[in-house]
């Protein structure tokens, strides 16, 4: 993979039209409205996309239907809001080998209101082993990652509402963010109990969003409308699907695996990075993903949250944007990271741009920590 | 009676054994018979070895609290327990681990620790069914 690296770029992203409470917009109009924001973003237009890539309850071939595209290429990976990370890597390798000139990643969820939205899902085995016990939601489940973490490690609550607040600091400098006033570690720690170790300000929101991704090959990519964003690495991983099976609980041997990959592909380590995007549906998350990584030893993850690291103005900022737990999380998160983290290599960002970024780092997971994606990112060669 | 949890649904041929032994109050597990590995969920092939010469063998329904949360409340309306409840992770002493609930003991983060010792009750929810759930060990 190494030879791939930087053949690719990232040349569009958007969101939907608006990210937030939507009861009046359909799931399938968040993904059109995404896709053609994000392919206009490119300079681009629809007709010239010919592969598709999406995960969710839409297939790629409703949403080429939809989009009145007869895409060359389709790729409907679905292993959890990771997936659009993973498509990432995926496309790369369609548009080097020809397959296709022009991807788009696309993303649409009516988590909140449920607008256009069929729910069901496979509860073959949860339904057996998991539902008669009061399990259901991710909190039942990642909170046994938490407190496992907290019982090896000595991690506290206080350590983990550090997340929270960084982030929350971040969302007041984007004014998309649902939440944006800025919260304490007693804030957190006094929000409604949900699921201990969770209190409610440890738990992601739910939202209607949207967000897309166009990427195109480097040559072609010089002819677009924004500065282009190089692919440099990306990897992959899957591990458990079900907690009771997570090999390393409570570190993720998908995150890692993903990481390893991007890395060698890149040419990068841990230290090169200047701005990191993690996919944080709980506030835990993202330490355990650092951890994971190989960013510092496990239990000491946390430490990337004090002020004046992750933090605005901090020596490397993580969650930009205001994060799954303060900005949007509609579900399957993982396109918005990786809108913010193209936002930030542009210099686009404004009150929270991060001055010079030109290294970014984007690892999401899907399910408990079960699968990962992980794409180094970069304005430079 | 009104059920007060959702009851196991589907039950799938491959977990039959399981569903058989509760009722009788044995937890029975899933063994390879080649490897020896045992394992949960139940399923046709050793996802350690890969063999698909598998068995059953009696669990002792002794183990530990490998992880826990209180639940304050439910995201299923079909489960009824009065909050707060104990989520847990149990790990019995034949390896496998297994999601339940721990009972008989406060709710409290104070009192309930992981790696607390553990052993099963069985809880009948009808004709039908019986579930696993776990104690502090005597």
């Amino acid at each position: 993979m190494k030879e791939l690296s930087n053949s690719v770029c990232i040349v569009g992203v958007e969101e939907s039209d608006e990210v937030g409470k939507l009861p009046g917009v359909s799931q399938l109009s968040l993904h059109l409205q995404a896709c053609h924001n994000a392919v206009a973003d490119a300079g681009l237009k629809m007709s010239e996309v010919d592969g598709i890539f999406t995960a969710g309850q839409h297939s790629p071939a409703l949403l080429g239907e939809a989009l009145g595209v007869n895409p060359r290429y389709v790729d409907g990976t679905s292993v959890g809001g990771c997936s659009f990370i993973i498509m990432v890597g995926h496309a790369l390798l369609a548009l080097h080998h020809g397959l296709c000139d022009v991807a788009l990643i696309s993303h649409g969820e009516s988590g909140r209101s449920g607008t256009g939205v069929t729910r069901g899902r496979d509860t073959s085995l949860s339904g057996q082993f998991e539902m008669p016990y009061g399990f259901g939601g991710a909190p039942t489940y990642f909170g046994m990652i938490t407190n496992r973490h907290m019982h090896e490690y000595g991690t506290t609550l206080e350590d983990w509402a550090k997340v929270a607040v960084s982030t929350r600091a971040w969302a007041g400098l984007n004014p998309k963010a649902m939440f944006r006033d800025p919260i304490t570690v007693q804030d957190v720690l006094d929000s409604r109990p949900m699921f201990y170790p969770f209190n409610l300000l440890n738990i992601c929101l739910v939202t209607d969003a949207g967000g897309a991704v166009v990427l195109t090959r480097a040559d072609r990519a010089k002819d677009c409308a924004k500065k282009p964003v190089y692919v440099r690495g990306a990897g992959e991983g899957t591990d458990h699907v079900f907690v009771t099976e997570m090999e390393e609980l409570p570190l993720s041997v998908a995150t890692r695996n993903s990481g390893k990959k991007a890395f060698e592909m890149a040419g990068v380590s841990h230290g090169d990075f200047d701005h990191i995007m993690l996919y944080d549906a709980f506030s835990s998350g993202p330490p355990i993903m650092l951890e994971s990584l190989g960013f510092c030893e496990p239990g000491e993850g946390c430490s990337f949250f004090d002020e004046g690291k992750s933090t605005p103005g901090g020596s490397l900022p993580i969650n930009t944007n205001g994060g799954g737990l303060s900005y949007t999380h509609s579900g399957m998160y993982g396109i918005f990271p990786i809108i913010e983290a193209v936002r930030q290599q542009r210099g686009e960002c404004g009150d929270r741009q991060v001055p010079g970024a030109s290294l970014s780092l984007v690892n999401g997971m899907g399910g408990m920590l079960s699968a990962a994606g992980t794409i180094v990112l970069s304005n430079q060669k | 009676m009104e059920l007060k949890r959702p009851l196991p649904t589907p039950q799938t041929p491959e977990a039959k054994p399981y569903w058989d032994g509760l009722k009788e109050g044995k937890l029975m597990m899933p063994k390879c018979d080649d490897c020896g590995h045992v394992f949960f969920y139940p399923r046709i092939a050793c996802p350690s070895c890969h063999s698909r010469n598998v068995g059953w063998t009696q669990a002792s329904g002794k183990g530990k609290l490998f992880s826990f949360e209180i639940a304050h409340r439910s995201l299923n309306p079909a489960f009824k327990i009065e909050a707060p409840y104990i989520l847990a992770m149990i790990e019995l002493e034949e390896g496998p681990r297994l999601m339940s609930n721990l009972i008989n003991i406060d709710p409290d983060p104070a009192v309930v620790k992981c790696d607390m010792p553990v052993e099963v009750v069985f809880e009948k929810q009808n004709d039908d069914v019986t579930i696993a759930l776990f104690q502090p060990a005597s």
